[in-house]
């Protein structure tokens, strides 16, 4: 077990810097000049050298990457092409509305997923089971734009009940501490700031879950009724246990064991999705970021918010696969690499 | 679109290994319901029952399948003859007749430009299903080649062609997709090749996973003593064992095209105005969202039966491949 997590936790280092060696030569070596971009039409041969010796451009491509590595280690992720700021300021500024975003998206779809799985499930072929299967079906085949759209068209524009859009209204924003409107409205006793934060939340956060809550169901679903065809339920059964009892206690603590680990990493996968949601509902965090600096160019914004995301998704990853092993004891993890 | 992942040292549960077992269990299931103990004879002359065929039967017999596969017929005819159908030219402007509610006239309304939105929604499977096609043909040949020559060859080939499956892995694809359309620029061609990029890892997987397997077989050594090349053993008597597994998903890896496609359109890096895309469309008409709600509805209704249609297709073939669950 002790090797299995050693070796698991040292495979993350090649793969982070070949990440970084990736998304470097796509952004420096195979894309097209910034400068051009950057600068405008109109922009002088001399300009455009000053500029490309001001950010670093023209030196060769693998001193730029080292230096860029030795920069980022030391938490300086570039500037901006455009406005000059920090990179990593910047991402820092964002990056709590992207997480509030992507933790309610993935409490709905827990909470939700794992609901109507286990109600599929334990009503088997019922009316329950085709809802179920339907609605995940849905869930993983409409586009997750599209169904912000949808939801922005009935609950803001037709019923009039939640923004169509951004985080908070501006008079009640909260004094920024954590970056967590929720938290920081609630802590400085903000009740209106609090309100109004959650019902901005509530709509990009069903979006962003949807998809996560459909697989979450299938999962359940399906662990569930492998547990409740083991021997041990029946003998739960068979000793006159109440059947709230069987499923809630014995059933769905085991079942619950495979899916913990597809939760998380369904909340990787939610930050791809972050994308799309926050471009719809001009949710200001990182995923409307990264899509406005790609089409300005703004390619040290790109890397660093790129290189950042690869850092969680693997991270997630390995406490994900290292989770699965902690949580069920039937998994052994040979020390020598087996196929 | 991404799917959960199994822990990278836990072997995985091996699709291929249920074709095999399907065989053995077709053989006995076909024998057994008869009650009787079968003839010798007869069941030496029987012949053998064609598994594509038996797969085949069963796929129809699956009434969502069914439908779904009509429907892509469908989807196929318009894309080739869309063009001869749509009642307007779905590239010409009429600012005079913008924003149109659904009528006789325009079924489903015009959009900002006074285009008709019939017309671009038909003008905009091609795009889709040629997006889908090409994309998932890319990551097809490219993610078989690797894994067959990673899970062939073994030791440091493996190791090194599987890091960097887990490199690409370590990004989301959309976000992946994104940044290479940066690198590339904007354009449909360009989001063909980056959306087929980024579903290598997956196809590399599943068949080297196959691989690994199939070449514990004895037939796998047998065919090397008689002197088989490897190119050959590969290629006739490896990958054909784990086709139907690589179709099962090709076919969502189309659905997850056909998304992804409609993605970079929405966010402006797909087709270029004025030809027509569905992704694109929600894209262009967003700041319309309360005033011509139409112009939003028809294109996402398109792409979702699509990929839904795709989706169920798949479903549809992953269970005519599981004998457990083969509809007779």
């Amino acid at each position: 077990m002790f090797k299995y997590v050693t070796k698991r936790i040292l495979m993350v280092i090649p793969v982070m810097i070949g990440v970084s060696i990736i998304v470097f030569s796509l952004m420096r070596v195979f894309s097209p000049d910034p400068a051009p971009i950057v600068l405008g039409q109109h922009a002088t041969i001399k300009s455009i050298e000053v500029w490309r010796h001001a950010n670093g451009l023209d030196a060769p491509v693998v001193t730029q990457y080292v230096t860029y590595v030795a920069k980022a280690f030391k938490g300086d992720l570039g500037t901006s092409y455009y406005t000059k700021s920090q990179v990593a300021a910047e991402i820092g500024a964002r990056f709590p509305a992207t997480i509030e975003l992507a933790i309610a998206a993935i409490l709905f779809a827990t909470t939700l997923g794992v609901l109507l799985g286990v109600m599929a499930a334990v009503k088997k072929n019922s009316v329950f089971d085709a809802a179920g299967s339907l609605f995940a079906l849905i869930g993983v085949s409409i586009p997750i734009f599209w169904l912000g759209i949808l939801f922005i068209m009935f609950f803001a524009g037709f019923l009039h009940l939640l923004p169509s859009g951004g985080r908070i209204n501006v008079m009640l924003e909260p004094t920024r501490v954590t970056g967590f409107y929720m938290i920081d409205s609630l802590t400085q006793g903000n009740w209106d700031g609090f309100k109004d934060a959650f019902i901005h939340l509530i709509l990009p956060a069903l979006t962003l879950g949807m998809y996560s809550m459909a697989i979450i169901t299938r999962m359940t679903r399906s662990s569930m009724l492998e547990t409740l065809g083991q021997d041990y339920i029946r003998t739960a059964r068979a000793k006159g246990i109440s059947e709230t009892k069987v499923i809630g206690k014995h059933a769905l603590r085991n079942s619950l064991i495979p899916v913990t680990t597809v939760i998380g990493l369904q909340f990787g996968a939610l930050l791809g999705g972050a994308l799309l949601t926050e471009s719809v509902f001009s949710w200001p965090g990182i995923g409307k970021y990264t899509v406005d600096s790609i089409l300005k160019s703004d390619f040290p914004v790109v890397q660093g918010i790129v290189l950042l995301v690869a850092v969680i998704f693997v991270t997630i990853n390995l406490i994900a696969d290292l989770g699965y092993a902690f949580l069920d004891p039937r998994i052994k993890y040979s020390s020598k690499k087996e196929d | 679109m991404t799917e959960f992942d199994y822990p990278q040292d836990t072997p995985r549960p091996d699709p291929s290994s249920l074709t095999h077992l399907a065989d053995e269990t077709m053989a006995l299931g076909e024998r057994l319901p008869s009650g009787d103990i079968p003839d010798f004879d007869e069941t030496l002359h029987e012949k053998p029952e064609n598994q594509w065929l038996e797969m085949w039967r069963s796929l129809i017999a699956n009434r969502a399948a069914l439908v779904s596969l009509i429907f892509i017929a469908f989807l196929v005819f318009l894309a080739v003859f869309g063009p001869l159908l749509t009642p307007y030219n779905p590239i010409s402007t009429n600012m005079a007749a913008s924003l149109r509610a659904p009528s006789a006239a325009h079924w489903f309304g015009t959009d900002q430009l006074g285009m008709d939105i019939f017309s671009r929604v038909i003008a905009g499977t091609r795009v889709s299903l040629t997006v889908g096609l090409l994309a998932v043909s890319i990551a097809l040949t490219i993610g078989v080649i690797l894994g067959a020559v990673a899970g062939y060859a073994g030791g440091w080939v493996d190791s090194v062609i599987m890091r960097l499956m887990d490199m690409m892995l370590a990004i989301p694809s959309i976000l992946l997709a994104i940044t290479l359309m940066a690198a590339l620029g904007k354009g449909i061609d360009k989001a063909v090749i980056a959306i087929g990029l980024v579903s290598i890892p997956e196809y590399a997987r599943i068949v080297r996973g196959n691989i690994l397997s199939i070449k514990q077989n004895d037939y796998i050594a047998a065919a090397r003593v008689v002197g088989n090349t490897d190119f050959r053993i590969i290629f006739r008597h490896i990958l054909p064992n784990a086709l139907s597994v690589i179709i099962v998903r090709a076919t969502l890896g189309i659905s997850s095209a056909v998304l992804d496609t409609a993605a970079l359109g929405f966010l402006g890096l797909g087709v270029q105005p004025p030809q027509a895309e569905w992704g694109d469309m929600l894209g262009r008409a967003r700041g319309f969202i309360f005033q011509a709600p139409w112009t939003l509805l028809y294109p996402g209704m398109a792409i979702t039966v699509t990929v839904l249609a795709f989706n169920l297709l798949g479903d549809g073939l992953r269970d005519a491949l599981d004998p457990k669950s083969r509809v007779k």
